[in-house]
Parts: structure tokens; C-alpha cells; sequence
């Protein structure tokens, strides 16, 4: 029988569901790289503390490299399919191999061991060293072989008194010293004053020979400090046997690494980490910890946020509440948001040329005009630092914050407004009652995202504060405690400097991962910190869900 | 609006002892943009009676209650010709500020729209940015707000409780108690239960009945019945225009024009 009804085709598949594969690719792609970003950041940052085995690599022209295994791969400029590779040895010793790390032909290697008592060193200079060790020659006139059980806690412990006493000296000669510095600085700029002015001076002549004795008295202690480090020396030979010495003042630390277990890797491990973000760098940078540039990174962001947070909300609210909407209003939003198109490089130009020179300059010249005249020019806000760094991140992240304001302004209901008004509240009154603490949290989400491109900032930090080394930290014991006109460290800027700048790049390459690793778990630290007090606020505001 | 609720003795059961034109509105006409809104609408609203506009959607009648406490000003490119006046004042005497007339007409809306804060800071919000920081007025004012909306028995062990977490009609009273707290002349209500549930109606338009022994009540509705139930008065509009405005019973037992009888029999609108 004829169906009475034509046929009506088979209904096609639901028209959207292509789109959820083409959109989701564009997130699987995304993912795939930071995950890959990341992974290649936390392992080769995780390298950097693990304490790798020590191989004695025997070569076919007769030389014996003693070293961890780096890494191997194809010999760049051979055929993929000859199958050529090279493997690349830490071998240490840069003060005797002219370079810590060599690449060798892995057909060279005749034959490769672990030799289990083989030591680690990392040294106050020149880098790592690698030896077998043969005795410890003690100060006293004894020895103690390295076949002994009690050797390695001995050298352990003989390190840790050494380092124990660099701790003092460095106490002495950069704290202490470095505070009289300071004062007989001010001194002598009062004496210079004086004698220009013709004014009596004896008062300061006083002080000043106090402060000399002063000095004399902690420098006399730095050198007997000095002078008492340990003649221990530690003995042993390299891969080939010829022999090596290194007196144990010169050690920071020792390891076994052929005889640690998965245990004792771990604990060196953690050790060697926590050093990475306690200590102060060594070695131009390339060695020791980044505790300035982790401290200044953080401090500068939490300074930029505290700057920018104000200065955006408050322009919103004016953009938003109280200008006319209009084409004047729509051209300067419009400026605003591209205003986040700028290279940063500029805002550091900017930050120089205003914040620093005309700003810094100026102030200098009302507050500081003595330093000024009487100091060889000596400028105190008219250069780079802590404060101008931040103000020039805050003015770069501005649209962020201004952008966010205005949306989460806009997203508060209108009737909320209007209750407000019609409860006879004042614009102020229902903007400062109703409409901040209900757009809360989209201005945190702003600020967050502020945060977050500044604290990843280099470029115009070069230029407006953050130096290679800071010798201070920008805040410390001494009045005002938080010294904005010092110039800082910055963990960004850092990695440039060890990746780019470091005579020894292959030694620095796994500092420059672990230090970015440690600047995404700064961010990361602060954004969870800001989440945690949107989501609080969100709790507390959240909008009528009716 | 000094004197204490409990002190004013006014007889519920007289309608009219109040002024008959309390609110004069004259050959009053509004513009959104070039858009006319309101055409020369004359209407006096006699004081602490409930005044019911009525009419089809877009015909006005939000828009005339939106300027009777100045709110429609927040809307860019408006104007008004004619005058409003309360009490013989006009509303848009240059001399009084528009938070100061805000204060003497609160306003209730169609949703309801509590801030998210407590139900206790809700319901002094409008003393508080008026100034009073006494802990002892605020408690009274609260307390005696929320009873005269009827929501104290109900909200007195959790005062510092969000407002959010009430219900829809217990959020639709909770506004009404802030719209009367700073003891204003006048009651303001746009649409009032329209997105309320026939029992939290019934709560809402028995509260009207009692309230009007102290307010002016001016009330939008789009139901019929309400308007029957609850006003002493209704204006009826269309098209930006006032047909016809009377007493309640007159309007819906005998309207005096044809189209407000079409309107209200059902037969347009």
C-alpha cells in the first residue's frame, strides 16, 4: 500500500555536532603545547637537583673521562640512517679541562664503569669537579683514607663547619660592614656639606673616626674569620689517576651519587632545591640559589598589584558611572584596550624616561639635594628601582584592570542600581555599597590576570630597576625596612641573563629551567592566592540567582 | 516622616482622609530619544489611598510610576514636559535634591532585587546612607519594617543571614520592608507580583491593604483582579495616553469609555 504521507528524508545528523570536534581541537591543541611546555620546564628543572651517576668512561685515544652522562644523540652533520652518536660528559674541572662538558663519539668509548665510591663536588669556584677519592688530609697532620666508613660523614662534617664560618664572615663583612658603609657615607656627605658651608664639622669628625674604628674592629674580625678557615685538604685522582687535591674550604658540598639509593637521591635532591631557593647566587649567577630574584620577583608583582588595583578600578568607575557614553567615551575605551597592545619594551622606555629621569630626577633634587651635591651626583630615586620597576608594570597592566572593572561593573543588574537610588543612596554611595562589592570578583579576575603578565615581564624591567646582581635585598631590618629605591633581582630577567649572558651556558642550562619552573610556581602561588579570595568574596556577593 | 509608625493613628476603614490630589500630575509628557511615552497625562492621586495603573504593555504606566520618583533619569536622552508635584511641591523643583525626593518615595520593582548582603543590612540600607549609624534605631527600624511586611516572624532568628537565601515572595517582602524603612510618603510598586506564586500573592496584596493606612500607595499591575482587589483607584492607559481614571469600582463596574471596558472584559490587550 502507498504511504498516504511523502516520504520525508532520514533526519541528518544533528547539524552542530561537527562543530564540538573542530572546537575541541582548538583546546586538545592548545593543552597538547602548555602541557608539553610545562613537562619540558618541571623535567629538565627536576635534572638540575638530581644527583646524576658518575661514569669512567674509557676512550679509544686513551683519555678516561670521569663525569655523569649528560645526554646522547645524533652527530649533528651525519646521516640519521649511519646511526653516528655522540654522548656529551660533565667532566668538571673547568680550571684544568678549559670547559666543564664534553662531547665524545660513542664509538670512542672503549669501555665505561661506575666506580662506586666516586665523589661529586660543588665548589665555591670554577664549578663541579669529579674524583675518585683517596684520603682526607686533615689539618691536624692525619689522614683518613676513603675506603674508611667514617670518611664521607667526616667530610661532610668538616664542610658544614666550613660553611658555618663563610656564613660569619659573610655576616660580618656585608651586614655589619655593610651598615657602617652606609653610615660613614652620610658622614661624609655631612662633612663635605660642612666644609663647603663653612659650618663647624667637629660633631662629624667625631663620628666619622668612631665609625672608622668601628670598621678597623669588624674588619680585623673578618680577616681573623678568614683566616681560620680549615687547611684540610681533600685527596683523590681523576679518571686517568692522575692526582687531584681540594683544600675543603673551597667545597660547598659532597656527594656519592653511585652509592646513594632512590632515598638518598631524593633527600640530596630536596637538599640541593631548597638551597636553589634560599641561597644567595654564586658564581656570576650560574651557581648557589636565586633568593633575590624569587623574593624581588615577588615583591615587585605584589608592589605592581597594590599599584595597579586603585589606579584601574577607579578610572572604571569613572569610564563606566560617571563619564557621558558617547564617541568621546567609545574613542578613549577604545585607546584604553589597544593600550595593551604596546610592547612592553616601551613602557620601559616610558618608565625611564617619566618615572625615573623626570619623577626620580625631580624628587632627588627636592629630597635628596645633598646626596646630590655633595656625593659625586649620586642619584637616589633618579635611577632604576624597586618602585619605579613596579609603577611601570602597574601602567602596563592598567587596560587589564580597567577592562575588567568594566565588565564585571556592567554585569551587575540593573535593578540592584536602581534599588539602591530608590532607597535614596547617593551614586557614590550605591557605586561604593552595591556595585564594588558585587563586581569584586571580576576585578580580582583582572587582577589576576595583571599578575600574571607582570610577574613573566623582562623586557622593561631591564631598563627601570632589575639588575645581574643586587647586592641588598629590597627589604631588610633597617629603617624604612622596604627600600623602594633599590634596584632588585627578577627571575624573568635572571633566565635571560644564565641562558644568554653566562660564560658557561651548558653548566647554566638546567638552572634556566629550574629557575623558570620556579617562576611559574611564583605565579602560580600568587594566582591561587587571588583565587582564594575571589572565590571567598564570590561566596560572600554572589548575585541573586532568581 | 519623623514621627514613629506606632504614633501615627490613622483609621484604615475611611477611605480618602487624606488629600485628594497628594500627587498632581499635569499635561505631563515624556520622551525616551524621539520616542513619545507619555502624552499630556493629567491625573491627581489622593493621599494613603492605592492607586492602581493599568493598561497593556508598553502604554506607559511603568514609565509614568518611574518618574514619579525620578528614576527614569538614569536613562540617557530623556525629557519631560509639564510638571509633578507631591505635596505641592514639584518634583523637579531645582532647589530639592532627587535623593532627598527618593527618600520620601521608595519603590518597589517587578523582581524583586535584594542586595547581597544580610536581610538586617537590606533592611536599614537606605537609613544607613542616609547617615544613622545608631545601633538602637537601626534594630527598631529593621524590626518594625519587617514586621509591617509581614516577614518577621520568619526571618527573626537569621536577620544576618544573606538575603539571597529567601525565598521568592519572602525576597519580594524583604524589599517592600526596605522600601518603607526610612518611612517615606509614598509606596511605589512596579508590577509587584508578577513573578510570585498566587499564596505569596495573597501575602503581598493583604500587606497593600494594611500599608495604606500610612502610604500612598501607587501600584502597576497587569492583573485585573489584583487591581479590583487591592485599589481604592484606577487609571487605565493606552498608548502613552490616560483614558480614563476613577474610583476602582466605577472603573470596572461602568468605565465611561468603551475601550476601557474592551480592556477590561479581555476583548484587547
Amino acid at each position: 500500500m502507498k504511504d498516504p504521507v511523502p516520504n520525508v528524508p532520514d533526519a541528518k545528523p544533528p547539524a552542530g555536532e561537527a562543530f564540538v570536534w573542530f572546537t575541541s581541537v582548538g583546546l586538545v591543541l592548545g593543552l597538547t603545547m602548555v602541557a608539553a611546555l610545562v613537562g619540558v620546564i618541571v623535567l629538565n628543572g627536576a635534572k638540575a637537583f638530581w644527583p646524576a651517576a658518575i661514569e669512567r668512561a674509557e676512550l679509544a685515544d686513551g683519555r678516561v673521562l670521569l663525569g655523569p652522562l649528560v645526554q646522547e644523540r645524533l652527530k649533528p652533520g651525519t646521516p640519521p640512517a649511519a646511526g653516528l652518536l655522540e654522548r656529551q660528559y660533565q667532566i668538571g674541572l673547568r680550571e684544568q679541562n678549559g670547559q666543564s662538558f664534553a662531547w665524545i663519539d660513542a664509538s670512542a668509548v672503549r669501555s665505561s664503569s661506575l666506580p662506586p665510591g666516586a665523589l661529586a663536588l660543588e665548589r665555591m669556584e670554577n664549578g663541579a669537579a669529579f674524583l675518585l677519592p683517596a684520603e682526607l688530609r686533615l689539618a691536624g697532620g692525619s689522614r683518613l683514607a676513603a675506603s674508611d666508613p667514617a670518611f664521607l660523614s667526616r667530610l661532610e662534617s668538616l664542610i658544614a663547619s666550613v660553611a658555618e664560618r663563610r656564613e660569619r664572615l659573610a655576616e660580618v663583612e656585608k651586614v655589619r660592614i655593610g651598615r657602617i658603609n652606609t653610615e660613614l657615607q652620610r658622614v661624609k656627605v655631612g662633612l663635605r656639606k660642612a666644609a663647603d658651608l663653612g659650618t663647624p664639622d667637629a660633631e662629624l669628625k667625631a663620628e666619622a673616626a668612631r665609625l672608622d674604628a668601628d670598621y678597623q674592629l669588624l674588619a680585623a674580625e673578618a680577616r681573623s674569620l678568614r683566616d681560620g678557615f680549615p687547611a684540610d685538604v681533600l685527596a683523590g685522582t681523576d679518571g686517568a689517576g692522575r692526582p687531584l687535591e681540594f683544600p675543603v674550604a673551597s667545597l660547598v658540598r659532597a656527594w656519592e651519587p653511585n652509592r646513594l639509593g632512590l632515598g638518598g637521591k631524593l633527600a640530596l635532591a630536596a637538599s640541593r632545591a631548597w638551597e636553589f631557593v634560599s641561597a644567595e647566587p654564586r658564581e656570576a649567577n650560574t651557581e648557589g640559589g636565586v633568593l633575590p630574584a624569587l623574593f624581588g620577583t615577588f615583591a615587585m608583582t605584589v608592589l605592581m598589584s597594590a599599584l595597579v588595583t586603585p589606579f584601574g578600578v577607579v578610572a572604571a568607575i569613572y569610564l563606566r558611572e560617571y563619564a557621558r557614553q558617547g564617541a568621546v567615551l567609545r574613542m578613549v575605551r577604545i585607546s584604553v584596550n589597544n593600550l595593551a597592545g604596546v610592547p612592553s619594551i616601551v613602557f620601559g622606555v616610558f618608565g625611564l624616561g617619566f618615572f625615573v629621569y623626570v619623577l626620580g630626577g625631580n624628587l632627588d633634587r627636592l629630597l635628596f639635594a645633598d646626596e646630590l651635591r655633595y656625593n659625586n651626583n649620586t642619584p637616589v630615586l633618579g635611577t632604576g628601582g624597586l618602585l619605579w620597576a613596579s609603577l611601570t608594570l602597574a601602567l602596563m597592566t592598567l587596560p587589564v584592570v580597567i577592562v575588567a572593572t568594566e565588565e564585571a561593573l556592567s554585569a551587575v543588574p540593573r535593578g540592584m542600581r536602581e534599588a539602591s537610588l530608590a532607597c535614596g543612596a547617593s551614586k557614590w554611595q550605591t557605586i561604593r555599597e552595591i556595585l564594588l562589592p558585587a563586581s569584586a570578583p571580576g576585578i580580582l579576575t583582572g587582577v589576576i590576570l595583571a599578575m600574571a603578565r607582570g610577574a613573566g615581564e623582562v623586557a622593561p624591567l631591564m631598563i627601570v630597576g632589575v639588575v645581574k646582581l643586587a647586592p641588598t635585598l629590597p627589604i631588610d631590618g633597617e629603617f624604612p625596612f622596604l627600600h623602594m629605591d633599590r634596584k632588585f633581582m627578577h627571575l624573568g630577567f635572571h633566565i635571560y641573563d644564565l641562558g644568554f649572558q653566562s660564560p658557561d651556558s651548558d653548566a647554566a642550562r638546567p638552572m634556566v629551567f629550574a629557575s623558570t619552573l620556579l617562576l611559574l610556581l611564583l605565579v602560580l602561588f600568587l594566582n591561587l592566592g587571588a583565587i582564594a579570595i575571589r572565590n571567598r568574596l564570590r561566596e560572600r556577593y554572589k548575585t541573586s540567582a532568581f | 516622616m519623623t514621627t514613629s509608625p506606632t504614633r501615627i493613628q490613622v483609621n484604615p476603614s475611611v477611605p480618602g482622609d487624606g488629600r485628594p490630589d497628594y500627587i498632581r500630575i499635569q499635561d505631563y509628557g515624556f520622551w525616551y530619544g524621539a520616542k513619545k511615552a507619555l502624552d499630556a497625562i493629567t491625573l491627581d492621586i489622593p493621599e494613603r489611598q492605592v492607586t492602581a495603573f493599568i493598561g497593556p504593555s508598553g502604554c506607559g504606566k511603568s514609565t509614568l510610576l518611574r518618574n514619579l520618583n525620578r528614576m527614569n533619569d538614569l536613562i540617557d536622552a530623556v525629557r519631560h514636559e509639564g510638571d509633578i508635584t507631591v505635596g505641592g511641591r514639584s518634583i523637579y523643583d531645582p532647589t530639592v535634591e532627587v535623593i532627598s525626593l527618593r527618600r520620601r518615595v521608595g519603590m518597589v520593582f517587578q523582581k524583586s532585587n535584594p542586595f547581597p548582603k544580610s536581610i538586617y543590612e537590606n533592611v536599614v540600607y537606605s537609613l544607613r546612607v542616609a547617615g544613622v549609624s545608631d545601633r538602637d534605631i537601626l534594630d527598631e527600624t529593621c524590626e518594625s519594617s519587617l514586621r509591617r511586611a509581614a516577614l518577621w516572624d520568619e526571618v527573626k532568628d537569621r536577620l544576618q543571614d544573606s538575603a539571597l537565601g529567601l525565598s521568592g515572595g519572602q525576597m519580594q517582602r524583604l524589599c517592600i520592608a526596605r522600601a518603607i524603612a526610612n518611612q517615606p510618603e509614598i509606596l511605589l510598586m512596579d508590577e509587584p507580583c508578577s513573578a510570585l506564586d498566587p499564596i505569596a500573592t495573597g501575602k503581598i496584596e493583604e500587606l497593600i491593604h494594611h500599608l495604606k493606612a500610612q502610604f500612598t500607595i501607587v501600584i502597576v499591575t497587569h492583573s485585573m483582579q489584583q487591581a479590583a482587589r487591592v485599589s481604592d483607584r484606577t487609571a487605565f492607559f493606552y498608548l502613552g495616553k490616560l483614558v480614563e481614571a476613577d474610583r476602582t469600582e466605577k472603573i470596572f463596574m461602568n468605565p465611561a469609555q468603551s475601550q476601557t471596558e474592551a480592556y477590561i472584559s479581555g476583548r484587547f490587550g
